[in-house]
């Protein structure tokens, strides 16, 4: 169906949702599109909040933040981000500090229709202290005391992935992070692909596959990570990371290149973006 | 043999640490680039692992950030973030962790977290990421990173990463049996923790580099070993293999456009 469409029947003000991509197949235009319309209080989850959570954060959409990790990869920091953390510009904005570990094993549990994940982390850290979500409990066999953190299930979960067959199963390849874990924890699942085929006979049998009816909708999008990018279709754009450290550093750049690249835009323009990444055939 | 910078000095006296036996996870920036110098020298048979999944991976330039499509397509196999964690780093197979850091302590306890309070941060800096998990979880952790007093402080703002804790036994007697941080290459210098203590000690210091020069970026007072030696110079092959992987990674990363004139840090 169409991603504003998509959208639009999935996402709600005030929902806690994940747009996941572990530095690959990043749900841009999907965020992009949440932006177009305008959510409001949402509960932002992700472990590595980069470009598209600055977007929405500088955006005021998010009233509390989850996550592990949050940069710019390869570049620095995330400065709507920083904004809003340091000033509270232009909302102020409550976060939710994890590990890696920790999330990933949240996000695990809740697939696993768990109420909470037990892993061995967090020993030392300070992160214990000022997040009252991080408790610990005693392994009944061991004694051993391990860290403990609740389940992580979005409302709804948005991940982008490289392509869907006719019946609507979805395939993940190359760095799959946490796509499959994800859709599986979230209530509704939307995922953008690449392109759509036949099917996916001659594959390889234990490629990761979502089949069609773990996922709510699906959106054909070329393009739709950039500038993450799509194993086997597009590469990253570096520079589109470089840059937007400059664009985040003032609030007016934001807001105008928020206005030009994103309001004033739709999902189609995400094919022309990546034109010069694909590799040659 | 041709000059070289400090930032090479410390990338290959962080490089000959590594051995072929490891198995590493790799931070991203100057671990990145100490590892695969090791890989494309004395230790060819290292497995490296960055935390997108990605196990034995032998990138022909070194990544932006972790995630980049080529550590999947070289690497051995490629599995998801929660697999990573819990299979393999909680799992006990690392047996090295190597870090970079954004603030240090004499201890080697990380912040990558916060500058100031943490409610109300001066600098929010994006935060551990697997670093919590890595520094506990790894047999052993290196930590490179360039000397500054703004990096090597006496007290860290945030214990994003615990290494000695307050020095002594004190991650034994939070039940962490790991060994943690037991190697700090920087720019000027060559560390190991006190066998007793566990306080950083200079064990070696590079060609030309005095202790004052130490000291003068350092945010604790300085302990010297009983003996110093001298870090022994980069030999013409490590210098020339870290100088063509940095002018690969150039080339490569200014493909698209001008990425690639800085350098990585993400988690």
């Amino acid at each position: 169906m169409p991603l504003e469409r998509a959208v639009a029947e999935n996402l709600k003000d005030g929902d806690t949702v994940a747009f996941e991509g572990f530095t690959h197949l990043i749900p841009t235009a999907a965020a992009h599109e949440a932006i177009r319309q305008g959510f409001k209080d949402l509960t932002l989850v992700r472990m590595t909040p980069d470009l598209i959570y600055d977007q929405m954060i500088g955006m005021g959409m998010a009233k509390k933040l989850v996550f592990s990790y949050a940069g710019n990869p390869g570049v620095g920091l995330l400065r709507r981000l920083r904004d809003a953390v340091e000033n509270g510009y232009p909302r102020p904005l409550e976060i939710e500090e994890h590990s890696h570990a920790a999330m990933a094993n949240a996000y695990e549990a809740s697939a696993a229709g768990l109420p909470c994940a037990i892993f061995r982390g967090y020993r030392g850290a300070g992160l214990a202290e000022v997040n009252p979500n991080i408790r610990s409990v005693a392994c009944p066999f061991t004694g051993e005391t391990l860290a403990a953190v609740p389940a992580l299930r979005p409302d709804v979960a948005f991940i982008h992935a490289q392509k869907a067959n006719r019946r609507g199963d979805v395939l993940v390849e190359g760095i799959i992070g946490i796509q499959k874990e994800v859709v599986l924890a979230a209530k509704r699942a939307v995922v953008t692909v690449e392109e759509v085929v036949d099917d996916f006979a001659g594959l390889h049998p234990n490629l990761t596959v979502l089949p069609s009816w773990t996922v709510t909708a699906i959106a054909v999008v070329p393009g739709g990570s950039h500038p993450s990018y799509a194993h086997g279709y597009y590469d990253r754009d570096n520079a589109a990371y470089l840059e937007w450290d400059r664009i985040a550093a003032d609030r007016e750049t934001f807001r105008a290149w928020m206005q030009e690249n994103v309001l004033e835009k739709g999902a189609d323009a995400f094919a022309a973006r990546v034109a010069h990444l694909r590799k040659a055939a | 043999m041709s000059a070289f910078t400090a930032n090479e000095m410390m990338t290959i006296a962080a490089s000959r640490a590594l051995k072929g036996s490891d198995v590493c996870f790799v931070g991203i920036g100057a671990p990145s680039a100490a590892c695969n110098v090791a890989r494309l020298t004395h230790a060819p048979g290292i497995t490296l692992i960055y935390e997108s999944g990605t196990i034995g991976t032998a990138p022909d330039v070194l990544p932006l950030s972790i995630g980049d499509g080529e550590l999947c397509e070289t690497a051995v196999t490629t599995v998801s973030v929660p697999e990573m964690f819990r299979y393999w780093l909680q799992g006990g197979r690392i047996t090295i962790g190597f870090l970079g850091a954004a603030q240090i302590d004499r201890f080697g306890n990380i912040n990558t977290t916060v500058i100031g309070d943490y409610a109300r941060p001066k600098t929010r800096l994006p935060g551990g990421g697997g670093a919590p998990e890595i520094a506990t979880s790894a047999q052993q952790i290196f930590i490179t990173m360039a000397q500054s007093k703004r990096a090597m402080v006496d007290r860290i703002d945030f214990f994003t990463s615990f290494g000695h804790g307050e020095g002594g036994d004190h991650r034994k007697r939070l039940g962490i049996d790991t060994a943690g941080p037991t190697l700090l290459v920087t720019d000027l210098a060559v560390w190991k923790p006190d066998p007793a203590t566990k306080e950083f000690t200079v064990v070696s210091l590079h060609p030309g580099v005095t202790r004052e020069q130490v000291q003068e970026t350092c945010g604790w007072p300085v302990r010297f070993a009983a003996t110093v030696e001298e870090t022994l110079a980069p030999t013409a092959l490590e210098l020339q293999t870290l100088r063509d992987l940095k002018a690969r990674t150039e080339a490569a990363h200014k493909a698209g456009a001008s990425a690639g004139k800085r350098g990585s840090k993400d988690g």
